[in-house]
C-alpha cells in the first residue's frame, strides 16, 4: 500500500465482505434449506437458519433417492460423476502428452496440419455440435456407456497446447545429453519429460477434473439407463417434478452433495488450481 | 512452426503418439461438423426417408423466423449484460484484495470456488432464492412493491438468468484481474502518489490502462462464456420462457434439434454458432500476438 488512508481501507473491506456475503448466500441458504423437513416450506417463506433434519435428509438421499422423481440412490451417481470426471481428466491428459511431444519433438510431413485439426477442437464445443455428434456416438452404439460419456469429451486443444509451451521451454542441452547418453524417444519422454511435466499435469488435473464433474448437456443427451446417471444431470431431473413444488430439502441435500467434491479440489488446491486456470488460457 | 534444435529421427512413432487425439477429433469433431455442415443444405422429409438438397433455403428461413431474429437479440441482450456485470463486480473485488495485506489469501479463498459449481446447480441455486412462492427475494421485493414472478414476466426472467450467470462468472474474472494488477508495477503508483495523484485517479489513470490486456482477454471469454457456457443455467431456471423470453441461441439449437426435432432448421443454426465461436477465436488469438501494450 502506498499510503495510509483508514476510511479507503474500512470501504475495501466493506466491499470485500459484501462480495463474499453475495457469492457465499446462496449456497447457505441451499445448506439451511437441506436441513428442514418437508413441512417448513409449506407456510411460505424459506426458513434462514439451520433446522433438525441434517442427517436425515442426507442419509436418505444417499442410500435411497426419490423413486417417484426416476432418481436412483445418489451414491451411484456421485460415483458415476467421480468416475466420469477422472476417466476425463486422465484421458485428456494422456492424449495431449503424446501428440505434444510428437509435434515438439519430431519432424515429419504434415505436422502443421495435425496441428491445425487439433486447434480446430477449439472452435467447436458440444453444444454446438450436439445433434451430429449424437448420432455419431449413437450409430457406435456407445449410448449409455462409460466411453459414450466420455470419449467424445477428451480431445483437448488447451491441454496439448499447455504441454506444447511447456515443452518449448526445455532445454535443447537436455534431450541432446540424454541422445549422447543412448536414450531412445520413449526413455526420453518416461524418464525426463514426464517428471519434468508433474507440476503442470497437476495442475491441469485439478482443472479438467472440475470440467468432467460439471458436464451437463452431454450426460442428459448420452444416458437413458438410470445406472450412468451423474449427479449433476440427477439433481435436474428432481427438481424438475411434474406435478407442483419439488421437494426443496431433498433437492438442495443432493446439491449441497453433487457441489462438494469440486468445490474442495479447488480450496484444498487452490494453489494448483490458480496456476492451471492462469496457464491453460494464455 | 516452433521446434527444437534437434529431433528425433524416427518416422513412424511421431505418428503414432497423433493417433489417439486424431482418432478423437476427427470422429468426435470434424465429422460431426461436417455433418452439421451438409444437413443444413438438406431437408429431410417428415418420415427420415429421404433428403433433399435445397441449397441455402434453411438459411434463408432461418433468417426470415422471427422467434430466430428474437433470439438473437435475446442472445445479445444476455451476454452484453453478463459480461458487464460480472467483469466490473469481480474487478472491483480484485482491487479491493489487491489492497488489503494480510486477509487477501482469506478473501480469496472465499470468492474462488463458485468456479467449481456446476452451470445447472447455480440456475437451481438461484431458481430456489427467487421462486415466486416460497423463495426469499420475492418475499423481500414485495415489501418493495415488486410483484416477481419470472414464470410470467420475461424481463423477470431475463434479470434471473443474467444474475445467476455473472455469479458463476466473477470467481474466474476475479482470479485473472487480481493476477493482472499483480504485474503493475509498484514504483508506477508509488511515483503517482509522490507526485500527488490520489488512490482513484491513480486507478483510472495508471493501473485500469495497464491492466487492459487483462481486461480485453476477459472480455472475450466472458462473451463465449455467456453464450455458450450458460446452457445449464437457462435450462435449470427458465428453459427459455416465458414465452421464448430467454432463449438463447444455444438453447434454440437443442430446443430445435432435440425437442422440436426441426433437424435441418437446427442444423443451420449449429453452422450459424461455429462462425461465431471461429470469429471469437480468431479474435483472441490475433490479440495474444500483438498484445494491448505501452
Amino acid at each position: 500500500m502506498v499510503e495510509n488512508r483508514p476510511l479507503l481501507s474500512f470501504l475495501t473491506h466493506l466491499v470485500l465482505i459484501v462480495g463474499v456475503v453475495i457469492v457465499v448466500f446462496p449456497v447457505y441458504l441451499a445448506f439451511v434449506a437441506s436441513t428442514h423437513g418437508n413441512g417448513d416450506f409449506l407456510s411460505g417463506l424459506v426458513p434462514l437458519l439451520p433446522g433438525p433434519n441434517l442427517i436425515e435428509n442426507y442419509r436418505l438421499m444417499l442410500t435411497e433417492g426419490i423413486s417417484t422423481a426416476g432418481a436412483p440412490p445418489l451414491w451411484i451417481m456421485l460415483g458415476n460423476s467421480l468416475v466420469i470426471a477422472i476417466i476425463i481428466a486422465v484421458g485428456k491428459i494422456a492424449i495431449s502428452l503424446l501428440s505434444a511431444y510428437a509435434i515438439v519433438f519430431f519432424k515429419f510431413p504434415f505436422r502443421l496440419l495435425a496441428f491445425w485439426i487439433i486447434f480446430i477442437t477449439l472452435m467447436l464445443p458440444v453444444e454446438v455440435r450436439i445433434i451430429p455428434t449424437f448420432k455419431v456416438v449413437a450409430d457406435l452404439g456407445l449410448l449409455n456407456s462409460y466411453v459414450g460419456l466420455t470419449l467424445p469429451l477428451i480431445a483437448s486443444a488447451t491441454a496439448t497446447f499447455l504441454f506444447r509451451q511447456f515443452f518449448l521451454t526445455i532445454p535443447d542441452e537436455l534431450m541432446e545429453a540424454a541422445r549422447v547418453d543412448g536414450a531412445g524417444p520413449l526413455k526420453f519422454f518416461r524418464d525426463i519429460l514426464l517428471p519434468l511435466s508433474r507440476t503442470n499435469i497437476a495442475a491441469l488435473f485439478v482443472i479438467l477434473f472440475i470440467y468432467g464433474w460439471v458436464q451437463y448437456l452431454w450426460p442428459l443427451l448420452v444416458t437413458t439407463d438410470s445406472r450412468y446417471y451423474t449427479v449433476v444431470m440427477g439433481i435436474k431431473r428432481l427438481a424438475a417434478t411434474a406435478d407442483g413444488e419439488p421437494q426443496w430439502h431433498l433437492v438442495m441435500a443432493a446439491v449441497m452433495l453433487a457441489m462438494l467434491p469440486p468445490v474442495l479440489v479447488v480450496i484444498f488446491m487452490q494453489r494448483l488450481f490458480v496456476k492451471g486456470l492462469v496457464e491453460t488460457e494464455k | 512452426m516452433q521446434t527444437k534444435r534437434t529431433i528425433f529421427p524416427n518416422k513412424l512413432l511421431p505418428y503414432l503418439l497423433l493417433a489417439p487425439q486424431l482418432a478423437v477429433t476427427l470422429i468426435f469433431f470434424i465429422w460431426p461438423a461436417v455433418q452439421a455442415v451438409k444437413s443444413s443444405f438438406e431437408r429431410e422429409d417428415p418420415f427420415g426417408f429421404k433428403t433433399t438438397f435445397i441449397w441455402f433455403d434453411n438459411y434463408k428461413r432461418l433468417f426470415a423466423d422471427p422467434t430466430y431474429l428474437n433470439s438473437v437479440g435475446k442472445t445479445a441482450v444476455f451476454a452484453v449484460s453478463v459480461t458487464l456485470l460480472a467483469m466490473s463486480v469481480s474487478l472491483l473485488l480484485a482491487v479491493s484484495v489487491n489492497r488489503v495485506l494480510r486477509t487477501n489469501r482469506v478473501y480469496t479463498t472465499l470468492l474462488v470456488w463458485p468456479y467449481a459449481v456446476a452451470p445447472v446447480v447455480v440456475g437451481i441455486l438461484w431458481w430456489f432464492m427467487f421462486n415466486p412462492s416460497i423463495g426469499i427475494a420475492p418475499y423481500l421485493l414485495r415489501g418493495l412493491g415488486i410483484n416477481w414472478n419470472h414464470r410470467i414476466d420475461g424481463s423477470h426472467a431475463m434479470l434471473l438468468v443474467i444474475i445467476a450467470a455473472s455469479w458463476k462468472q466473477i470467481s474466474y474474472n476475479f482470479l485473472f484481474f487480481v493476477a493482472g494488477l499483480q504485474s503493475v508495477p509498484q514504483s508506477l503508483t508509488e511515483a503517482a502518489a509522490i507526485d500527488g495523484a490520489g488512490p482513484f485517479k491513480r486507478f483510472w489513470t495508471i493501473v485500469f490502462p495497464l491492466l487492459s490486456p487483462t481486461t480485453f482477454f476477459l472480455l472475450i471469454v466472458n462473451i463465449n462464456y455467456a453464450m455458450f457456457d450458460t446452457f445449464g443455467i437457462i435450462d435449470a431456471t427458465t428453459s427459455g420462457g416465458p414465452a421464448q423470453a430467454t432463449n438463447i441461441l444455444v438453447y434454440k439449437v437443442y430446443a430445435d434439434g432435440f425437442l422440436g426435432l426441426n433437424i435441418g432448421s437446427s442444423a443451420a443454426q449449429s453452422v450459424v454458432l461455429m462462425l461465431i465461436v471461429i470469429a471469437l477465436t480468431a479474435i483472441q488469438f490475433r490479440y495474444i500476438e500483438r498484445r494491448v501494450q505501452y
